[in-house]
């Protein structure tokens, strides 16, 4: 990058940026703020909805400050008459298609529209009214597309083609008749769309929410004959704050006291599971790694993780050839559900057939995959409803509660025990880290060899991350891996997952272990988080989540004495049969349309 | 009359092109701009940037690859000259874009052929090929290549056009930068109109003493006209520019002409008490030569109307001034006819027209309102009443 300096006056203020800049960030830098919507720090500059055009004295028209760049001399007005008249037309225009259905939208107070609308004072409707309304689209027991609140400013495009590399939404038609739409306009659920929810993050309005379930969660709440237990995702405890204006901060225990205030009859942790994740999948590794090089056995190598459900469906569409690769373990939370409804059900003597499992989940695509048909290991729906940390939120909205006045309050036993390794798996990295502490100790029988057990290789925003463990001075029985160097490599975010993937295709690379996170950053970036969401929020919450883990004083998911306990009760052993049929999964391929 | 209104032949006039090609290979690469700047040629699809400046941008600019595009995509209503050009001497359109390619070193040339004009394909294609042996054979490295559009308006827009031919959405990009420096593909392309580089070619041929003694100051040359409508003479005639809408009524009129549009949908439409002081031209009204009379029997409601339409539906749709300007602009005329609105309803239109002018992403938003302000300024009562 260039450190050429570029000069230039905004609203009469000197000010120099590297060259480059656009005039809207040359603007920040000396703290004006420029109205913007379809302007989004993690997405290529569009510069199509124009509310953030300046004035440039000597230009004839007005360029759109998200999309030019500052050049030498030039003289920028931000809130000129001309400005005034011109932007406010601009959101009269998106107004006079809009449905504003304000007081019924689920994103009201959040809308980036409305509060451009209110700033600007307009609302005079001062054009005709041009607005369309067509049926919502609520194919997807993930997403719900309401064409009549979009803004055409294509967040949710970029999102779907930069940052996942899915394209399942694109623009069509044009003219009056532009809008946002799927392959031959087909319903959400039929496409390839991962759930991921990026899209959601990012839409300005409410064109794109998550399908709720407050209600029927409420519903079972106040039901006398249903036991309502909840779970809640890592991701989730240090995102949940943001709802209440508090920033990324760790607040798991006021997570769950408001919880249980809610009438959630036990308040249990998908951490817990997230440890039995790593016992199961380290195991698989371990095993897989014990056919390829002991047994001459032709197994899929590198094993893939399979925590997050949106790289699931994208793996399934986009390369339905290497399946085998993935592991065979269920998410957490759909490891929870089952072991909830038999071995939780028998402890506490409840008839799994009245229990509702609930889950707290950064993430709209757990909502698909509770709906999977394979999800049913229990006998009944494992996981009964998904809600987005951003439904919790209003849930504690709804009923009063004060959240951040609440006490820290612990987790019910059993199944609410967890660790370090566990909540870590909030975090791009996390998952191998958890999964590294464990399994080197059990090979070795010594600890990761890393500074208080931070691997921090793994951690990180780099798109793809690689690194090398030598494995040296096994135990014994795990001689076949003295001196291996175990290969692996970290992806967050769809379009690097699918980076990675061509490489290890087309041979460039090789790895023995590799995880994939549907989201940037890994759950911390969920579709189901806090709006807004960009890298700095990204990176405060992933700080949060590593905070936790060195306060925890259990950080290796094999120490986790719930997770023993469960194995000498009920499981036996990771891998054992049934394991097999409450904890594994397998995956169906799909077309790319 | 004839004196008023000077006739030119430069575009039709059959020339031996490849030797035009054969000197101007000898020259240097600044020669050959220098020329073309001097002539005072400006595009001649509309928008009337200095051709010369253009190339020699194309020229200055590093690249491993360089292209030429000729903008073929002629949608604009009323205009039909660039298929005229096309059918007649498609070698002298071939000549000016190896003669780009020659002076901004681009070695790929491409026609973007409107998609309406297929039925061309096979004379072009022909005639492509033999230039591709001349070349050859003049050892000169240089190939073109047809694209054929899809219909969308917009894709006449240079960068919407170049997002075209990658295969992508036919949407206009953000300026800058600008095709010179990142064009198709992202490498320095000169996009030109079919008539600009004829006019190119023939600049080369006699230098550029010719062309700038004709027109104007800011109007050099000649220049194409599609004239259509009320007119006993609809047809192509290449036009000296500069001259005054009243000697251009006074030669193609019926005797009862009440209006004019000059640049077709999104130009401007003018009334008869304004003929005597419009000039045709940079300084006045340019035109990318679209003509359309329009006699006492019309009604401007319903021209106005037509247009409207068009861009109601041709809009890209991307930014919100095109997109749903055009639409209220539209269903705005659509209201104060039918009296739901007040005739001072227009007013805020136009105040709405100013911004899309001002505010849209691309030259298509911002002449929509054109025709719309033009006739409102001149017509009023017919839309009103």
């Amino acid at each position: 990058m260039s450190t050429y300096k570029v000069n230039l006056k905004i609203n009469n203020l000197n000010v120099s940026v590297d060259e480059g800049t656009t005039i809207l960030d040359a603007a920040r830098q000396l703290n004006f703020k420029i109205p913007t919507l379809c302007h989004h720090d993690d997405l290529c500059v569009a510069g199509n909805c124009r509310v953030c055009v300046v004035e440039q004295v000597g230009n004839r028209l007005l360029p759109a400050s998200c999309a030019t760049p500052v050049s030498e001399g030039m003289e920028i007005l931000t809130n000129s008459m001309k400005v005034r008249q011109a932007r406010k037309n601009i959101i009269e225009l998106l107004l006079s298609e809009h449905n504003a259905d304000c007081t019924k939208c689920f994103k009201s107070g959040y809308c980036e529209l409305q509060e451009i609308a209110n700033e600007y004072r307009t609302g005079d409707h001062i054009y005709l009214d041009v607005k369309s309304i067509n049926p919502i689209d609520i194919s997807s027991p993930s997403i719900e597309k309401d064409d009549s609140k979009c803004i055409r400013c294509q967040r949710c495009v970029r999102t779907c083609t930069e940052l996942q590399a899915v394209s399942a939404l694109a623009v069509t038609h044009k003219g009056k008749d532009m809008k946002i739409s799927t392959f031959l306009d087909k319903p959400m659920n039929d496409v390839v769309c991962t759930n991921c929810g990026q899209c959601i993050n990012r839409c300005p309005t409410a064109s794109l929410v998550e399908r709720n379930y407050i209600d029927q969660v409420f519903d079972a709440i106040y039901d006398p004959k249903k036991f309502v237990v909840v779970q809640t995702a890592p991701a989730t405890r240090v995102a949940i704050s943001e709802e209440f204006g508090m920033g990324p901060n760790r607040s798991t225990g006021k997570m769950v006291a408001a919880l249980r205030r809610l009438g959630f009859d036990k308040v249990l942790d998908t951490d817990f599971t997230a440890d039995l994740t790593i016992m199961e999948e380290g195991t698989e590794l371990l095993t897989r790694l014990k056919e390829a090089l002991v047994d001459g056995k032709d197994v899929a190598l590198p094993m893939m993780t399979s925590c997050s459900p949106g790289w699931i469906k994208f793996q399934e569409h986009i390369f339905p050839d290497m399946l085998d690769n993935l592991s065979t373990c269920k998410s957490p939370q759909q490891m929870f559900g089952p072991l909830a409804k038999t071995y939780y059900a028998e402890k506490i003597n409840k008839n799994p057939a009245d229990m509702v499992v609930v889950s707290i989940m950064p993430c709209t695509a757990k909502k698909y995959e509770a709906e999977r048909p394979e999800m049913r290991g229990s006998g009944y729906k494992d996981v009964d409803f998904v809600l987005t940390t951003r439904e919790l939120g209003r849930m504690i909205h709804q009923a009063g509660i004060d959240f951040e006045k609440l006490d820290d309050e612990k987790y019910d036993s059993i199944l609410g025990e967890s660790t370090g390794a566990a909540v870590i798996f909030g975090n791009t990295g996390g998952v191998m880290e958890a999964a590294l502490r464990t399994a080197y100790e059990i090979v070795t029988g010594r600890e990761v060899p890393f500074a208080n057990l931070n691997i921090k290789p793994v951690r990180g925003m780099e798109g793809i991350k690689e690194a090398a463990v030598k494995i040296k001075d096994v135990k014994p029985e795990w001689s076949f891996l003295e001196g291996v160097e175990l290969k692996i490599a970290i992806a967050h975010g769809l379009s690097n997952a699918k980076e990675l993937m061509n490489r290890i295709k087309d041979g460039s690379a090789n790895y023995h272990f590799i995880e994939v996170m549907g989201c940037p950053g890994g759950c911390i970036g969920g579709g189901g988080q806090p709006i807004p969401t960009n890298m700095e929020i990204r990176k405060k919450r992933a700080a949060a989540i590593y905070d936790e883990d060195e306060k925890m004083v259990i950080r290796k998911s094999h120490q986790n004495p719930e997770v023993e306990e469960v194995y000498k009760s009920f499981l036996h052993k990771p891998l054992g049969h049934r394991s097999h049929d409450l904890l594994h999964t397998h995956y169906t391929p799909r077309k790319r349309y | 009359m004839e004196n008023k209104i000077k006739k030119v032949d430069l575009i039709f006039e059959k020339v031996d092109y490849l030797e035009i090609l054969d000197r101007s290979f000898k020259r240097t690469q600044d020669e050959i701009i220098l020329d073309i700047i001097d002539s005072g040629l400006r595009g001649r699809g509309g928008a009337g940037f200095p051709t010369g400046l253009k190339w020699k941008f194309a020229k200055n600019e590093e690249a491993d690859q360089k292209y030429v595009i000729c903008n073929a995509d002629e949608g604009e209503p009323g205009t039909f000259k660039d298929r005229e050009i096309l059918t007649q001497v498609p070698e002298k359109v071939l000549g000016g874009m190896a003669l780009c390619g020659k002076a901004t070193g681009a070695s790929k040339g491409f026609i973007y052929l409107r998609g309406e004009y297929n039925f061309l394909l096979p004379q072009l294609n022909a005639t492509i090929d033999k230039f591709h042996e001349e070349m050859k054979n003049m050892n000169f490295d240089f190939t073109i290549q047809i694209k054929s559009g899809s219909g969308a308006y917009v894709c006449g827009e240079e960068t919407a056009l170049m997002e075209s031919m990658e295969g992508k959405r036919g949407e206009p990009r953000n300026k800058p930068p600008f095709p010179t420096t990142a064009g198709y593909l992202g490498k320095p392309t000169s996009i030109n109109n079919v008539e600009t580089l004829v006019f190119a070619l023939m600049i080369a041929n006699e230098g550029p003493t010719n062309f700038k003694e004709m027109g104007t100051f800011d109007s050099r040359g000649s220049k194409v006209f599609s004239v259509s409508g009320d007119t006993p003479k609809a047809g192509i005639y290449e036009l000296e520019l500069g001259m005054s809408l009243e000697d251009f009524v006074d030669e193609f009129g019926d005797g009862d002409t009440k209006a004019v549009q000059i640049g077709g949908a999104s130009g401007f439409c003018v009334a008869r008490k304004h003929f005597k002081e419009t000039v045709i031209g940079f300084e006045g009204i340019p035109t990318g030569g679209s003509m359309m009379l329009f006699n006492s029997t019309r009604s401007m409601y319903n021209i106005l109307n037509d247009y409207l339409e068009f861009f109601e539906e041709e809009s890209c749709g991307q930014c919100t001034p095109c997109r749903v300007g055009c639409q209220q602009l539209l269903k705005g005329i659509e209201a104060v006819k039918k009296g739901v609105k007040p005739p001072s309803f227009l007013d805020e239109l136009q105040k709405l027209s100013e911004t899309m002018r001002i505010a849209s992403k691309c030259g298509l938003g911002q002449s929509a309102p054109n025709p719309f302000n033009s006739i409102i300024n001149n017509f009023r009562e017919e839309i009103i009443y």
